[in-house]
Order: structure tokens, then C-alpha cells, then sequence
């Protein structure tokens, strides 16, 4: 329906994309956060032709090399090596993968449940609102680092879990920004209005309401998978992610800090790469919650 | 009279991303010792912005002060207030000078008492503490109006009804002696009802306590029961001005004329209300023509070229050189002699369109306004346009007949031109 | 006279008030809308006023039931609206629309201008691109808007030109009663004027039938044929316009009137205004007998116990007071309004000696 009405006025379509360009080239650090998220997304997707090594090669001739501009360097191992000779720069690379997964996934599933219910209680409104939040807010009292450890002594380590516990538990908090939105959408003027036209429930809620929802959700999305990202790491940190020989950044922060004295790339360089891809994240989010808003957008001038 | 406050060429402009806007432009004005001078205005006007300014309660950046004196004559001394510290204007404002804004309900703080922030105004600004403060703040309170003020002393804002609230701004704001209140629409949130009760508070208090009052509002009716004087303000300049009858009686500017047409009467009759036809004036331009030409009737090819300087109105039009803005015309007008009263009293309308000339023109005046306009003349009853009777001279040359103005006088159902 | 087009009985909205989140009970009720009862003659206004909180908005919204009234009923055109099933109504609903207060919540931030006032032809069926263009375009002219703004989103819109949007979505259906919320309380006086003209010149070219909500007195008299003063939930007076302001009897409608600042210097300087004391009690505990009672000069002993009904003190003149007709107290209330209405009249006779241009936009543009 809505490509239709947009068939009305071709202009829309058209200078979309333009507009979207235009709003990223004043905000600067948007386009810096733009850039770093498309940098990390990209390395993940192409590892294997971007990498310059296996991430599992072990090399044990050349373990614990330095960064290729320091003095033992060697420019076949840019960022150097860990301990069991493997490529720094490659193993990053590929740890992107279990990061953007972890993020990507926790937050569609937790994105995918927050909307669901979240718009179930805001529309609904009364007894199912009041039990869908005594729910939500039971899930949000629990400990979520307890919950990894418990599962994962129960069913091991895996990546899935990970994923699952995330998704889970961050759940609540997209439930109660979608019932605040829809709450708030419903009680609006054009929802009302769309009511005295004689708009049906469906219509409300696909054309008036979940459009609107879109911008408070992907920013509140971009945020929350910078955050799962950086707790990832931390969990891999402690030894309750991804299995020790996955490539992860958290792994390989757990691991480089043993030789934090000695070789301190080895913490360093996997720190960096989490800071990095939070902070582009961040950025971005903060760029798509001001384009994304409609009264920000201009077409004259 | 002696002046409380002489304000000249007040200039206000922010910063947006969508470039430089001209909030206040050239606005000059005096207010006498207690008096009551209305400030009228629609949104975007400049009514606010530039009696905030006069506190600096804009925010900087991205507002700024671009240009002006405002020269505060206290009891003591005598002060710019636009170029003061940031210390001293703090120490003025809530002391010497009061301010009630429009929302009396996001002005007062939710979690303290009533009694607690008429206090806190007392104590910083008094020597008065402790009990003596307490005493002095139920006072204010029974001052102001409200009941049984000791116990109410007590209540919490949200335990008042939004009239009583502005009551409790009203005590905040002359709870030192102020002697100038600025009050920033202060009943456009309430009831009729409501307002009422405040506009004879008000009125009873400036009898009482002698304060200068500068009351702004976009309500005629408010500022016709309480003002002395008042200005009238279009796009962020000065457009008219005088004393308060003669102003409502013999508006002098065309969008005065047409504000007050446009407003629906109790009794009598009127089968069509005024339009003033078009929308409120884009900020982002220059100020380098009459803002309200485009809406204008009589609006003619000077007016898109030149801001008209203020006339006095009255008997027939004196120009008083000088045609680069308002201010200037203002401070050519006044030799010491005169700045006596007749800044005070003096009827002006900034409008290069003469509305009563029935005196021969100056030469060096601007042309009668095109045909089109003096058909709206006609059109309006106001009897034969000036060209009509005016020498060769003051005809019209084809060149300034304004092609647009035709369409632009029927065109009235659209509101739309200026987009 | 012919058959009243909208006729409301014994209209009710409550409110319940709830305890508990999970396990709530209603604990009292917000009679917004208390007992209401007009009619609207076809291609009148009735003008609807009253202060902030007195239900007029309420009363507006029951009659296109955008909320369910607990009680009463509402016909539109011989069709009884309050016994309506949700698949009719849906039906019904083109016949019956609505301008908002806010025009700028009341449309949708995301949506085009064209995507806008076509959502009801759309919803009621219309499919062809073409067709919907055209209506489009024909509704922006009429409003006074240009053919070429449906390509802009509503905030690029000053507000008297999003209310002419609101307007033309309003008429998209072809509607025959209009409920106009409050439309220009938000806009400045001299959009106000475009815009009451526009909606009366309108109403004479399609024949409309309004209910104008407002709540500025002056306004009311002169866009309304018919007035209907209403105060916590209940009509004090109703009436012919002429009627009412040529003889505002009941005490509230008085003071309202009394209220109402009039740009004329010297009179309003003079005026002896009649100050109502006190506050508006709350709807949830409305004051028994006569609402009004608690801040009335002239209350006595039975307003306190007894509800006033609506009496016929003139043709075409309802006032729901005891004390109208009260022998002793009656002459003094009629005393009254007859010196309001005298300081009025003063008011009227010293307006601006100079009358703007008249752009009467009526048809023949």
C-alpha cells in the first residue's frame, strides 16, 4: 500500500538517499561512526580474503612477534603474534565474526520479542500491558552474568547460548520502549484522526504506528549491539564465551593478559579493536536517532 | 516623565544550522516610571526574545546579542544592562527586575514548597531570613491573593490550580520590590475566567507597589485593560506605537489595522472577519524591507527596497530622516528638549503608506502606492485613495505598479504564497 | 423548521478512575460529559464553549465515537450512531469527520501531504493513482493550499497551513457534519481569521453541518448559529447566538461573557467585571445539585440539593438555572446580563474607525 502512495510523489523516493547523504556529510562524527561500523562489518563478512593468514595457523618459530614497526617486527604479521605464533591482525579479523554475530543476533531476537510484546501491551493496553510488564520486569531482575554461568556449566560454552542469554535478557528493554512509543503513538492526533477516517486496527498499526517505531528502534538497536559486543568480550574475558580456540576478541583478551608485561600487543590490540567498533556504533547511533527523525528532515534548502 | 528603562536598536540573532536568524531588529522603546507598557505580538515576532535579552536569559550560543543599549535607571545608578557581568545581571534579575513566564507550571520547582521558593527569592536577594523571610512570603502570598496564605505556605505547586500558580510567580516576582516586572504572556495559559482574576491582581498591584510594568501578549483585549502604552511588533521590529486609546482607536500601521479587524467582537456586527492574508514573516531574510510587505495591501515598490523608519502619525506625515532603520529616525528625534515626553507619548507607525494623509505630501517623500493598493482602499471604504487627489507628482509611475498586486488581492483563500 | 441533522440525548462519558496495576477496580468515575443534550439544524454551527476541562472536547469526540459513550444517544442524519455495530460505524465514519486542535500531532510526522488527505479515500477504497492525485490536488486548492505542497511533509508547514491540511483531510470523504475541536486555538489572531473564514465560506459551498468547539466567546458568537455554553460536564445554557449574547442568563455564561477582555481601551478600562471566586471543582467530585452552585452569587438552599434542568425562558433560549425564575432573585440575574451586554455594546460602537480590506473569500474567487 504505503508504494503506492508513494507513486504519488516521485520527488520522495527520489532525493532520499540524497537527503540521508547530506545530513551524514554535516554531522561529522556520524560519518566517522558510519565508517568505522562499515570497516568492521566488511572485515567481518570478507576474512578470509582479507586476512593475510589462517586465524588458527600456529607458528611456533615466531610466537609472541611484536607489531611489524617495532623493533623484531616483521611486516608479514602486521599487529605481531601471539604466543602460539598465530597472526594477530588475521585472529582480530576473524574475531569481528563472533562480535557482529553476538550483536547482530542478541539483538534481533531481543529486538523481535520487544516488539511483539512491547507493542502487544502499548495497543492493548490494561491487564495483558500489566502481566507482559510484571514479565518483562521479572527478566530484567535477573542477573544475566549468573544466567551465563549457569547455562553455560549446564550446556557448555557455545556461541548459540551466548546469543540466546543476550537476546533474552535485553529483551525487557525493548518491550518497554516499543509499549512507551505505541502507547504514546495511539494517543497521538493522526492516530485518532486515522480512527475518525475509519481505519481499521491493522491499518493503525502498520501504517501510523510500527513506521514511527522505526527510529527509536534502530537507534536503540545500534546502541544495544555495541553494548552486547563490548559484554561479549567481557564474558569471553572471563572464560564463558565461545570455546578458547575460537578466535574472539575476548578470548584473545584473556589471553593476552597473561603476557600483559611482556607482549602487551597481545591485550592491546583486540582492547583496541572493541573500543573501535563500540565507539563506531555509538556514533552511528547517534547520527541515525537525529535522521531519523522526520521533523529534522528538510527538503527545501 | 522620568524613563525607567531606555532601550535603543535592540538587535537579537541566532545561530541555526539553517543559518543566521534575525529574532529582533533594531527594537528601541522607553518605559516611564509605573507605567504599564503592552508589548503586542504574534509568534516569531520578537516580543519575547527581546525582553529576554533584556535579562539575558537567551541562551548564548546560539542566540546573541548582536547589537543595543538597554540603559536600567535603579534608584542608585544607572545601568546597560546588555553589557553587563554575568554577576551583576544575575543579582538584577528576581530583584530589581521581575520576570513571570507563560507556564507557571514548569517555572516552579515540583519538589520544593511554595513558601520555599518565595523564600529563596527573598533571601537572596534581602537581608531578610529565617522567620522574618517566612512572615514577609506569607504576606506576598495574601498580597497576591491566595486564601488562607499562611497554611498555603506550606502546599506544593502541583497543589494549586494553574491560577493560583501564576498568583505564586506573581509573589515571586515582586517579592523584592522590583522596579520593573516584565510578564511574558503570563495568561495565555489560562481560562478567561482566570485571566480575569489575574488582570485585576495585577492592575491592583501596579496601583499599589508604583512597579513599571512590561507586559507582553498576543491578546488585544488583555493588553486594552491593563496598558498605558503599547508597542506593536512584526518580525522583529517595532511596527507601531503610541498611547493605548489612540492606537486601538486610529491604528496607524496596516498590520495593526488588520489585527484589530481580525479579532470577532461580543456584540455588533461584522459578517467577515479581516484576513490578513499570507504567513508570518521568514526570519532567515535580511532585514532590508518592510517585514509585513508581502502581506501587505498597500504595499508599494519602496517597501520591498527600504524598512520604512517610524512617522509619527497624526497630523499628517513627518518624516524624520535618516532611512536606514528605525533607530536611527528615533535618535534624530530627539534633541534634549524634546526627550521629555514626547518619545513617551508620541503616536508612530512604521509604514512608508501614509493611512490619513490628508495633507499635500512631502516631495521628497516615497510615491503613493500603487493602483492596486488604492483599489483595496476603496475597496475597504476608506474613501478616495490619495492619488486620486494628489498632484502629478505624487501619482504613481507605472514602474511601481507591483504586477503581483492583483492576484495577490483576491488571492485571499490562500494562505500559502510565502512557503 | 426543518428536522434537526445531528441530535444528541442525554449524552454520558464517564471516566473510571482505577486502582491496582494487575488486579484493578474502579474506584470513581470522571464525569467528563454529564447529561448532555442539543440538536444541530443542517448547514448550522453550533458553537460549543467552555473552559479547559468542562468536557467540550469530550462531548465532541462521544458524538463521532471516538470514545464510547457510557450513556445517552446520538443520531447523525437519522442514523442512530451510538447503536452502530463496529462494522457500520467504520461505514458511517466518512460522514462524519473531524478537525483537531493540534494540527501538528494530528498529522503524521512520516507521512507526505498526499499521503495524508488521501488515507481516507484510500481506507474507504480508492485505488487508482490517478484519481487519488486529482482529488488530492482539488482538496489542497479548496483549502487554499497549492496543488504542488503534496509533495512536503507537514512540518515543512506554518501552522494556519497545516490546519488547512487538516481541513482538507477532513473533507476528502465529502462529510456532512463536521466536529471542529478547537481548530485555531493554537494559531496566532491573524491566521485564525483565514481560517474561520475559510471553514465558513466551506460551509456555505458544501453545505456543511458544524459543531465548533472553542473557547473564546467571541469567536463562538461569530462563526455559530447556535451557542451551547457548558461548564463541568453540563450545558448551563443553550440557545440561538443572538439570543444568548443579547441576554446571557445563566450566572456562568454572565461571567464568561464579563470575562472576556475587549480591545477597546476606555470601556475595557471601565468595565465593572464580575470576578468568579474560587476554582472549578473536580469532575471526579462535581458538586451535588447545580455544578455551578459552589461559585454562584445568587445560589441558594435548592441549587445545593436539586439539579437544574433546561428551561425555555425565551423561544429557542434554554437555561438550566433554578434562580432564573426565581421571583425575587430572577429580575436581578436578567438585571445583570442586561449591563453586560451594555458594556459590550459600548465596546462595538467605538471600534476602529478604519476597516482592513475586506478579502471576503467567499465563492467567487
Amino acid at each position: 500500500m504505503s508504494s503506492r502512495i508513494n507513486a504519488l510523489d516521485p520527488s520522495q523516493t527520489r532525493s532520499w538517499l540524497g537527503r540521508t547523504l547530506h545530513y551524514l556529510l554535516r554531522d561529522k562524527a556520524g560519518a566517522f561512526g558510519l565508517v568505522l561500523f562499515l570497516f568492521v562489518v566488511l572485515s567481518a563478512v570478507f576474512a578470509p580474503y582479507v586476512a593475510p593468514h589462517s586465524p588458527l595457523q600456529q607458528d611456533l618459530h615466531s610466537s609472541r612477534m611484536p607489531p611489524a614497526w617495532h623493533e623484531g617486527g616483521d611486516w608479514e604479521h602486521p599487529l605481531g603474534t601471539d604466543n602460539l605464533g598465530r597472526d594477530m591482525l588475521s585472529r582480530i579479523i576473524y574475531g569481528s565474526r563472533v562480535s557482529l554475530t553476538v550483536g547482530f543476533f542478541g539483538v534481533l531476537i531481543s529486538m523481535s520479542l520487544g516488539l511483539v510484546l512491547g507493542a502487544i501491551a502499548g495497543y492493548l493496553g490494561g491487564r495483558v500491558d500489566a502481566v507482559i510488564m510484571a514479565i518483562a520486569n521479572l527478566f530484567l531482575a535477573i542477573p544475566y552474568l549468573l544466567l551465563v554461568v549457569v547455562v553455560a556449566a549446564i550446556l557448555g560454552r557455545s556461541l548459540i547460548n551466548v546469543i540466546l542469554i543476550f537476546g533474552l535478557t535485553n529483551a525487557p528493554l525493548f518491550v518497554r520502549i516499543t509499549r512507551g512509543e505505541v502507547f504514546r503513538i495511539r494517543k497521538s492526533g493522526y492516530v485518532e484522526s486515522a480512527v475518525s477516517i475509519g481505519a481499521g486496527r491493522a491499518r493503525i498499526l502498520g501504517h501510523h504506528i510500527l513506521p514511527n517505531l522505526i527510529g527509536p528502534m534502530v537507534t536503540v538497536a545500534t546502541f544495544e549491539m555495541s553494548g552486547m559486543i563490548f559484554y561479549e568480550a567481557g564474558l569471553g574475558f572471563l572464560g564463558l564465551s565461545v570455546p578458547p580456540g575460537v578466535p574472539s576478541w575476548g578470548n584473545m583478551l584473556a589471553h593476552g593478559r597473561q603476557y600483559i608485561t611482556f607482549s602487551p600487543w597481545l591485550a592491546a590490540f583486540p582492547g583496541l579493536a572493541i573500543v573501535v567498533t563500540s565507539l563506531g556504533m555509538n556514533l552511528l547511533g547517534d547520527w541515525l536517532r537525529d535522521v531519523l527523525d522526520p521533523k529534522l528532515r528538510r527538503t527545501a534548502s | 516623565m522620568e524613563p525607567v528603562l531606555d532601550v535603543r536598536d535592540l538587535a537579537v540573532q541566532f545561530e541555526t544550522v539553517e543559518g543566521t536568524l534575525h529574532a529582533v531588529n533594531g527594537v528601541s522603546f522607553r518605559l516611564r516610571r509605573g507605567e504599564t507598557l503592552g508589548i503586542v505580538g504574534e509568534s516569531g515576532s520578537g516580543k519575547s526574545v527581546s525582553m529576554m535579552s533584556l535579562l539575558r536569559l537567551i541562551p548564548e550560543p546560539p542566540g546573541k546579542i548582536h547589537r543595543g543599549r538597554a540603559l536600567f535607571y535603579d534608584a542608585a545608578e544607572t545601568v546597560d544592562l546588555l553589557s553587563l557581568s554575568n554577576r551583576r545581571i544575575g543579582f538584577l534579575r528576581g530583584n530589581r527586575i521581575g520576570y513571570i513566564f507563560q507556564d507557571p507550571m514548569s517555572s516552579l520547582n515540583p519538589l520544593l514548597t511554595v513558601g520555599i521558593q518565595i523564600r529563596e527569592s527573598i533571601e537572596r536577594h534581602t537581608r531578610l531570613s529565617g522567620t522574618q523571610a517566612k512572615q514577609r512570603a506569607i504576606e506576598l502570598l495574601e498580597l497576591v491573593g491566595i486564601p488562607s496564605a499562611a497554611q498555603r505556605y506550606g502546599n506544593y505547586p502541583h497543589q494549586f490550580s494553574g491560577g493560583m500558580r501564576q498568583r505564586v510567580m506573581i509573589a515571586i516576582a515582586i517579592s523584592c520590590d522590583p522596579a520593573i516586572l516584565i510578564a511574558d504572556e503570563p495568561t495565555t495559559a489560562l481560562d478567561v475566567t482566570v485571566q480575569a482574576q489575574i488582570l485585576a491582581l495585577v492592575r491592583r498591584l501596579t496601583q499599589e507597589l508604583g512597579i513599571s510594568v512590561i507586559w507582553i501578549s498576543h491578546d488585544l483585549g488583555v493588553i486594552a485593560s491593563l496598558a498605558d502604552r503599547v508597542l506593536v511588533m512584526y518580525g522583529g521590529t517595532v511596527v507601531e506605537r503610541g498611547d493605548v486609546e489612540e492606537l486601538f482607536t486610529s491604528p496607524r500601521h496596516p498590520y495593526t489595522v488588520g489585527l484589530l479587524g481580525a479579532l470577532p467582537k461580543l456584540q455588533g456586527g461584522e459578517e467577515q472577519l479581516v484576513n490578513i492574508r499570507g504567513t508570518p514573516p521568514s526570519l532567515f531574510s535580511s532585514p532590508t524591507q518592510c517585514p509585513f510587505e508581502p502581506r501587505c495591501p498597500w504595499a508599494f515598490a519602496r517597501c520591498k527596497t527600504e524598512r520604512p523608519p517610524e512617522f509619527f502619525a497624526g497630523t499628517g506625515r513627518v518624516y524624520l530622516g535618516g532611512t536606514e532603520s528605525a533607530s536611527t529616525t528615533q535618535d534624530t528625534a530627539e534633541s534634549p528638549e524634546q526627550e521629555a515626553d514626547e518619545p513617551f507619548v508620541a503616536h508612530r507607525a512604521a509604514c512608508f503608506h501614509d493611512l490619513d494623509r490628508d495633507q499635500e505630501r512631502d516631495p521628497s517623500e516615497p510615491p503613493a502606492p500603487a493602483q492596486g493598493a488604492d483599489k483595496a482602499a476603496e475597496a475597504a471604504g476608506i474613501g478616495a485613495p490619495p492619488s486620486a487627489r494628489g498632484s502629478a507628482s505624487t501619482d504613481p509611475p507605472p514602474a511601481h505598479t507591483d504586477s503581483r498586486q492583483p492576484s495577490r488581492l483576491t488571492g485571499d483563500r490562500t494562505g500559502a504564497e510565502e512557503l | 423548521m426543518s428536522e434537526p441533522f445531528v441530535r444528541v440525548e442525554n449524552l454520558k462519558q464517564h471516566f473510571p478512575i482505577t486502582r491496582g496495576v494487575v488486579f484493578s477496580k474502579q474506584v470513581g468515575a470522571i464525569k467528563a460529559v454529564d447529561d448532555v443534550s442539543f440538536e444541530i439544524y443542517p448547514g448550522e454551527t453550533l458553537g460549543l464553549v467552555g473552559e479547559s476541562g468542562c468536557g467540550k472536547s469530550t462531548t465532541g469526540r462521544s458524538i463521532l465515537r471516538l470514545y464510547e459513550p457510557t450513556d445517552g444517544r446520538v443520531t447523525i442524519d437519522g442514523t442512530e450512531v451510538t447503536a452502530l455495530d463496529d462494522e457500520a460505524l467504520r461505514a458511517f465514519r466518512p460522514r462524519m469527520q473531524m478537525v483537531f486542535q493540534d494540527s501538528y500531532s494530528s498529522l503524521n510526522p512520516r507521512h507526505s501531504v498526499a499521503k495524508i488527505i488521501s488515507e481516507p479515500l484510500v481506507i474507504q477504497g480508492t485505488r487508482d493513482q490517478r484519481k487519488l492525485r486529482d482529488r488530492v490536488a482539488e482538496l489542497l486548492e479548496l483549502v487554499g493550499l497549492e496543488a504542488d505542497h503534496m509533495r512536503r511533509f507537514p512540518h515543512e508547514f506554518s501552522g494556519g497551513q497545516r490546519q488547512r491540511i487538516g481541513i482538507a483531510r477532513a473533507l476528502s470523504l465529502n462529510p456532512q457534519f463536521i466536529v471542529c475541536d478547537e481548530p485555531i486555538s493554537a494559531l496566532d489572531v491573524s491566521i485564525q481569521a483565514q481560517v474561520v473564514n475559510l471553514l465558513k465560506s466551506l460551509q456555505r459551498e458544501l453545505g456543511l453541518t458544524y459543531l465548533f468547539i472553542a473557547h473564546d466567546l467571541s469567536m463562538v458568537r461569530h462563526i455559530s448559529d447556535r451557542v451551547a455554553v457548558m461548564y463541568l460536564g453540563k450545558l448551563a445554557e443553550f440557545g440561538r447566538y443572538d439570543r444568548i449574547f443579547s441576554r446571557p442568563l445563566h450566572p456562568y455564561t454572565q461571567s464568561l461573557m464579563s470575562a472576556v477582555p475587549i480591545p477597546v481601551p476606555e470601556v475595557e478600562k471601565k468595565r465593572q467585571q464580575i470576578l468568579l471566586s474560587g476554582d472549578v471543582p473536580s469532575p471526579a467530585k462535581p458538586p451535588p445539585g447545580c455544578v455551578f452552585h459552589t461559585r454562584c452569587p445568587f445560589a441558594a438552599e435548592r441549587c445545593r440539593a436539586e439539579v437544574p434542568q433546561q428551561e425555555e425562558v425565551e423561544p429557542d433560549h434554554f437555561v438550566a438555572c433554578h434562580m432564573v425564575n426565581d421571583p425575587t432573585v430572577g429580575p436581578q440575574i436578567t438585571q445583570r446580563a442586561g449591563h453586560i451586554v451594555e458594556e459590550v455594546k459600548a465596546a462595538s460602537g467605538t471600534g476602529p474607525d478604519r476597516q482592513f480590506t475586506p478579502a471576503r473569500d467567499v465563492g467567487n474567487r
